[in-house]
Formats: structure tokens, C-alpha cells, sequence
């Protein structure tokens, strides 16, 4: 007999918009951090940076609409709790997207002594964006708490996630682009590096100090063995790229995709971090997943669209990045 | 009136429209137009195929370069709708969610992501995949953008006719999916939008293709392109009026409410005339200066000079403000007029003539963007005419909205306003600015490689552009 407090559908549903969010962090992520770095200095650098993300941003965005759309169908009231509370971030965040968006287009059809302007809202635009994402992030993580404490915690991840998107944006760069361009990308991903690291062991702390819940979580007997090396795994991958980056461009450009391997290992494990720390709520101490799901039927009538349609779209996707793969080049109609 | 003083809840509601009406407005602008353009550009790109007519693929150039704008456009104004619902409308997901949540999920998954993954290939694939790929991306895209069109109008048709479901302690619980999504007024408001789609990308080809023509292009794949589009505008126009008029014969049945307030009836009665022009008072619950066709409304909406159609009188404080509705509904139907009228000119003089007449080609250019009026004017009909309701019969409008402060609304709506406005603005110009540029480009006679080099004709096209302005 299935009970609301035993259903396996939310926890699907959970799932796969914790799948689609991680894709959207990781994917969106590195465009727009290609956005935030395109150095106001050099349009042929410009050029190539905005080449590199031109074929896939739109799918990218598209995993945003993916998730919070999951959001919105299998748990309804946490999303209207959610979108209320953060009402003005989430517009902010909005002309952002919508600003960087238009740029890719306007700025090679719009008269060309514009196209500077466009560029520069095209970065404009990517550091709203990843600005009031981290804000967002942080605000969530705190529950929505009406205090200095959580603002400031946001801020601080507002930093952090710009980091960590310019820090995948600029080893994206690295494996996409050669010449002088690669070389100031790896000084770029070389210093995001080091900030990310700073950023992920404050949040770590600041979390652990005054999340009394949380630090139960992370810190009982069985997780502990877990914890260890997962510490030494982010210090090795910190290390590693450190290493590297101070060396790159390699001879024959040997390892160029390690950087961003490494940058979505990191993402994923700081989501899946993330992720434990939450389960079972989707608010934090406020709201459980099974509180605020859908009607089993309408999750029925959803999973099985989704069970053929997920796959397919990871597919064409990879198929996708296949047709565009290689160092980035001219992008012509 | 409202009073706006006391109650900020009236203020956030007002608001949350007026925020809700801008952004869909701005955003259902750009699907429009492409929806059929897609189609339109497979066709071209099978012409040339088949043909191996150059012109075809210089048609399909200038065009894929406007569509990938005007997708841009779409994606980005589609995003922010897919936030509106939690942060303005809660009460819609709480109420009607487990209906409204997984027809937009398929909308979603379905169509975004096979338009947004073949969209990259179809813009800038030529030369990195097969020429068939190609195609078969074209064509996914184009799938992709109607199918999208389809779930979404399938859950605003389910909003006005709602059907296959059951209330349980308030809220909406899913018993019959295809009554869901088949419902009463769904077929029709497809066909209407789908062929609406056609007209507006139609006119929007006409009118950028005439202007090309008018600042002296002299190629052969401006005409082609005018003439495909006059062509198309012109068979699609009169099956538009007749869907057009079995839409409105389902509204009767199904939302009669909208139907008086579109007709402008105050009272039940029979031999009701149909009003071209009038000025309605809701106050005192009648119409001023009338100018009317006896006994035709009646006649158009019953078949029957007698028949009887319910009046306002029948809905009291259940049927949508008249003024906007009644508006709306005529100048969707003069835009129709007036598309007829160009459109089957326009190939008189191609098919008889073999050339359009300078004053016509003018007149075109005006007409580029009727099919956004005539869009526009038809979805007010259709919305506004099924307030009170946010779902007729089921959830009123005012009981869904937000409780976020009124102030952090008018922030959010002023941005949204600002952006809109300067956007509209840069799109607008970009087109004529694109078309110019084509013009000048081609005047030299390229080969197709050349007019590929986006910063060789941008450049080319600024100076020509500051010539003519010195």
C-alpha cells in the first residue's frame, strides 16, 4: 500500500530536478562565466570567448526552465513559497538573463559600432546573473532567515558562485580555446581557483558553525568515514588544477580537458553535499519533500513522459556537443 | 472604484496583471513570428534543394539570421514567464497545479529542449554536418516550436473550457487526460493561433521584403521572397476568418459571457444587430453612438435572423469588463480586413501584372507587423474575456494572486517595462538595419561563402548607412 509518507514518486521527481539543477549549474554555469570574464580589451578574444558558448547557451538556460518547471509540477507549494520570498532576486536575476541573452544576437546583427556596447552587456548581464544566483543559493541555504547572519552568508555565496561559475567558464576556455587566449584563461581559472577554494571552505564553516541540525548530520560516526576522503579528494583536485594551470598550455595541449573535468567533479560534489545536508526537506525546516508534492496521479502522468523524454534529451544533447566539439571557431549561418 | 489607499493586496493584484499582461504580450511577439517562419525556411531550404536555384538559399540566409534573433528574443521573455506563476500567482499552482504543473512539464520537455538543441545546428551547422542533418534539424526545430505552441494552448484552452477533472476540498484533481487536453475549445484556439502564426510571419516577410525592394534592391530573391509571402497571406487569410468564425461559434456554447461582451449585447434578445462600431457604458449598461447591421450578429452567431443570444444581463458580476473586450474584437477583425485587402492585391498585380506598383509596396511595408496587432487584439479578446476567472467556473482571478508586497511589484514591473520598451526598440531597428545591410551586400553580387562573414557586411552596411544619413 502506497502512503504519502512512503511514495517513491517525489522522490523521483526530487531527482530528477536535482538532476536538472546540477546540469544547469554546471552547463549555464561555464557560459555564463565565459560572460563574466570577456575581457573589456581585446574584441578578437571576445570574439572567440562568445564562439566557444554560441551553440549551447540556449539548450543550457533551457535546463533553468527544466527545473524549476519540476519545481513547480511535482512540488507546487514549496515553488510558490520559494518564488515569493525571493521575489526581487529572481527579477533581478531575470533582466540579467534576458540582457545576456539578446547580447549573443544583437551584437553581430546590430550595427557594428554598437557591438562593443552589446559585449558589455553581455557581461553585464552574466554578472547580475550569477550574482543573484549565488544570492538566491544563499538565501535558501539559510532557510529564508530574516537575519544579518543569513545576509550576509548570501552575500558571501553571491561571491562564491561567481567564482565557481568563472572558475568552470574560464577552464571551459582552456579546453576550447589555443594561443594567447588559452594562456589568459588558464591565469584566469588559476586565480577562481583559489578563490573558489576560500569560498567553498567558508561556506563549509560558517554552515557548520551556526547550523546546529547540520553539523549532526555531517559529523555522526558512519558520515565521518565518508567526510575524510572527500576532504582529501577536494584538496588533491584543488591542488592538481593548481599545478597544472600553472603549466598550461601543456606539449600538444596534452590534459587541456583536465581543468574542466576537475571543475564538474567539484560542482557535483558541493551539490551533492548540498543535496544531503537538505534531504528530506525542499525548505529548509520548514517544508519535507512529501508535504509538498504533487497528486500522485499527475506525477504519474508526468514520469512517464519524462522516463522516455530525459534520456533523449541527453542524448541529442550529447550529439549536439559532438557536431561543435574541438577548439571554437568562427560561427557563420 | 477600487480603493487603492487602504488595501495594498487591491494594489499587488492590479499590479501582478498589469505585470503578467506585459510580459506575455512581449513575449507572445516573437514565438508568433516564428512558429511559421520555421516552417517557412524548411521550405526554402527544400526549394533550393530541388531546385538548386541560388536565390532560394539567399532567401533562406537572410531569413535563418532574423529567426535566430527573434528566437533569442522568445527564449529569454519565455524564461522569465516560466517564473511568473510562483512569484505573482500562487494561488493558480495551489489550485489547478496538478493539471497546469505537467501540461507545461511536457511543454518543456518536449518542445524546449528540441528546439534549443537543434537550433545551434540549424543556424550554424551548414558545413560541420551533412546537408540532410541539416534539413532534419530544421525540421526538428520546426516541430518543436508548433508542439510547444500546442501544450500551451492546450492548458490556456483547458483555463477558458475546463473539462476532465474533479474538486476535491478546493482543489483540482486530473480523472481523464485526454478531456484534459482535448478539451472543448482546444482544436480551435490551436488552429486559430497556428494559422495566426502564418499570417503575422507572412506579413512580417511581405513587409521587411518590400522594404528591401523600395531602397532600390534589385536582386531576385527580395520578389521571391514577397511574392511566397503575399502567396501565403493570401490563402491563409480567408480559412483564417473561417476558423475564425467556428471559434466563435464554440465560445458562444462554451463562454457565452465573452461572446455578449464581444458583440456588445446588454440584454437577452432575438434579431440581435451586429455593432461595427460602438462606444459601451458599463455604468449604465448600454452602448453609445451605434453603427449597426440589423439582425446580423444573429444571423453570423445562430444561423438564424431571430435567434436568440444571452445578453450581459445574464452574467451579472460573472462576465468580463465590456470596453476592452469589444475593442479588442474589432481591431483584431479590421487588422483581418486590412491583411485580406493587401494580400489579395498583392497577387493580383503578381500574377497579372508580374510587378507591384510602388504604392502597394509602401503599403505592405506598413503591414510588416499587422499580424502582431491582430495577435495581440485576439488573445485580449480571449483573456480578458474569461475574467473574472483565472480558470472559468473554478478560480477567480483576484483569488490567486501573490502576497508580496505591492512596492517590490511596481520594482520588479518598472524593470520589466524599461527592458520591453528598449528591447522592441533594438529589435525593430535591427531588422531594418539588417535589411539594408542585405541589400548593399548583395548589390556586389557575393558568392554565398561571403554573405556568411558577419563583420565584413556589418562593416560595409555602417558606412553605406552613415553615407546616406551625411
Amino acid at each position: 500500500m502506497i502512503t504519502p509518507e512512503n511514495d517513491w514518486l517525489p522522490i523521483v521527481f526530487l531527482g530528477l530536478m536535482a538532476l536538472s539543477f546540477l546540469i544547469y549549474a554546471i552547463l549555464d554555469g561555464y557560459d555564463l562565466g565565459v560572460g563574466v570574464l570577456l575581457p573589456q580589451d581585446n574584441q578578437a578574444q571576445r570574439d572567440i570567448m562568445i564562439y566557444s558558448i554560441g551553440p549551447f547557451w540556449d539548450a543550457n538556460e533551457t535546463w533553468l526552465v527544466m527545473a524549476i518547471g519540476l519545481l513547480l509540477i511535482a512540488f507546487p507549494s514549496a515553488h510558490s513559497l520559494i518564488l515569493q520570498t525571493l521575489y526581487l532576486p529572481i527579477a533581478l536575476m531575470l533582466a540579467g538573463l534576458i540582457l545576456r541573452g539578446v547580447s549573443f544576437d544583437f551584437r553581430t546583427k546590430a550595427p557594428s559600432k554598437d557591438k562593443r556596447k552589446w559585449d558589455l552587456t553581455f557581461k553585464i548581464g552574466s554578472l547580475i546573473a550569477t550574482l543573484t544566483q549565488g544570492y538566491m543559493l544563499g538565501r535558501y541555504v539559510t532557510g529564508f532567515e530574516d537575519t544579518l547572519l543569513s545576509y550576509g552568508f548570501s552575500l558571501l555565496a553571491s561571491i562564491c558562485v561567481t567564482a565557481g561559475y568563472c572558475f568552470i567558464g574560464a577552464a571551459w576556455l582552456v579546453m576550447r580555446t589555443e594561443g594567447d587566449l588559452q594562456k589568459r584563461a588558464a591565469k584566469w581559472a588559476k586565480a577562481c581557483n583559489i578563490l573558489m577554494a576560500i569560498g567553498i571552505i567558508a561556506v563549509c564553516i560558517t554552515n557548520l558553525t551556526f547550523n546546529e541540525a547540520m553539523t549532526e548530520k555531517w559529523f555522526a560516526f558512519p558520515q565521518l568515514l565518508v567526510v575524510i576522503p572527500i576532504s582529501f579528494l577536494f584538496a588533491f583536485l584543488f591542488g592538481s588544477v593548481h599545478i597544472y594551470l600553472t603549466q598550461a598550455p601543456l606539449k600538444n595541449d596534452f590534459g587541456c580537458w583536465y581543468p574542466f573535468a576537475a571543475a564538474v567533479l567539484i560542482f557535483i560534489l558541493c551539490f551533492c553535499g548540498l543535496a544531503y545536508s537538505f534531504y528530506p526537506y525542499i525548505v529548509w525546516q520548514k517544508v519535507t519533500i512529501w508535504e509538498a508534492a504533487s497528486a500522485r496521479e499527475s506525477l504519474m502522468f508526468i514520469f512517464f513522459g519524462a522516463v522516455v523524454v530525459f534520456p533523449t534529451i541527453i542524448a541529442y544533447t550529447i550529439f549536439s556537443y559532438k557536431v561543435f566539439w574541438g577548439k571554437a571557431t568562427s560561427l557563420t549561418y | 472604484m477600487l480603493d487603492m489607499t487602504t488595501n495594498p493586496h487591491e494594489v499587488s493584484f492590479l499590479l501582478s496583471r498589469i505585470q503578467f499582461a506585459v510580459n506575455i504580450s512581449f513575449h507572445i511577439l516573437f514565438p508568433t513570428i516564428n512558429i511559421a517562419l520555421c516552417w517557412m525556411l524548411l521550405f526554402f531550404k527544400i526549394r533550393y534543394n530541388r531546385t538548386q536555384n541560388e536565390a532560394w538559399i539567399r532567401i533562406y540566409r537572410f531569413w535563418v539570421r532574423i529567426f535566430a534573433l527573434t528566437f533569442a528574443l522568445g527564449v529569454v521573455t519565455g524564461v522569465t514567464m516560466s517564473f511568473q506563476f510562483g512569484t505573482n500567482w500562487p494561488g493558480y499552482m495551489e489550485t489547478v497545479g496538478n493539471i497546469a504543473g505537467p501540461l507545461l512539464g511536457y511543454e518543456v520537455m518536449t518542445a524546449f529542449f528540441l528546439e534549443a538543441t537543434f537550433l545551434s545546428v540549424m543556424l550554424f551547422g551548414i558545413g560541420r554536418v551533412s546537408d540532410r542533418v541539416h534539413t532534419f534539424s530544421t525540421l526538428m526545430v520546426a516541430l518543436g516550436t508548433s508542439l510547444s505552441a500546442f501544450w500551451i494552448i492546450a492548458l490556456d484552452s483547458w483555463m477558458q473550457t475546463p473539462s476532465g477533472f474533479e474538486m476535491r476540498d478546493g482543489v483540482a484533481y486530473a480523472t481523464d487526460w485526454w478531456a484534459i487536453i482535448f478539451n472543448p475549445s482546444m482544436p480551435y484556439r490551436v488552429t486559430h493561433m497556428l494559422l495566426a502564426s502564418g499570417l503575422t510571419a507572412a506579413f512580417f516577410v511581405a513587409g521587411i521584403s518590400a522594404y528591401r525592394i523600395l531602397k532600390g534592391d534589385s536582386k531576385v530573391s527580395a520578389k521571391m521572397a514577397l511574392n511566397f509571402a503575399m502567396v501565403v497571406a493570401a490563402i491563409l487569410i480567408p480559412i483564417q476568418m473561417f476558423v475564425g468564425d467556428l471559434h466563435g461559434l464554440n465560445t458562444l456554447k462554451h463562454q457565452p459571457a465573452k461572446i455578449a461582451a464581444m458583440e456588445g449585447i446588454w440584454q437577452t434578445s432575438n434579431e440581435v444587430p451586429l455593432l461595427l462600431f460602438a462606444i459601451p457604458d458599463e455604468k449604465q449598461k448600454t452602448n453609445h453612438f451605434e453603427i449597426a447591421i440589423p439582425k446580423m450578429a444573429s444571423i453570423i452567431l445562430t444561423h438564424d435572423s431571430s435567434g436568440e443570444i444571452q445578453g450581459l444581463n445574464e452574467f451579472v458580476g460573472k462576465h468580463p469588463p465590456v470596453a476592452p473586450v469589444f475593442y479588442s474584437f474589432r481591431l483584431m477583425i479590421a487588422m483581418g480586413m486590412l491583411m485580406l485587402a493587401t494580400a489579395w492585391l498583392g497577387c493580383y498585380f503578381f500574377i497579372h501584372k508580374k510587378q507591384y506598383p510602388t504604392l502597394l509596396l509602401k503599403g505592405t511595408v506598413l503591414m510588416t507587423f499587422s499580424g502582431w496587432i491582430a495577435t495581440l487584439a485576439g488573445w485580449y479578446v480571449t483573456e480578458i474575456g474569461r475574467q473574472p476567472y483565472l480558470v472559468t467556473g473554478i478560480l477567480r482571478t483576484r483569488d490567486a494572486v501573490t502576497t508580496t508586497p505591492p512596492e517590490n511589484i511596481g520594482i520588479s514591473l518598472a524593470m520589466y517595462l524599461l527592458l520591453y520598451g528598449f528591447l522592441l526598440f533594438a529589435y525593430i531597428r535591427t531588422l531594418f538595419v539588417m535589411a539594408y545591410r542585405a541589400i548593399n551586400l548583395e548589390q556586389n553580387n557575393p558568392s554565398i561563402d561571403d554573405m556568411q562573414n558577419d563583420t565584413l557586411s556589418a562593416d560595409e552596411s555602417t558606412q553605406s548607412l552613415t553615407r546616406k544619413h551625411s
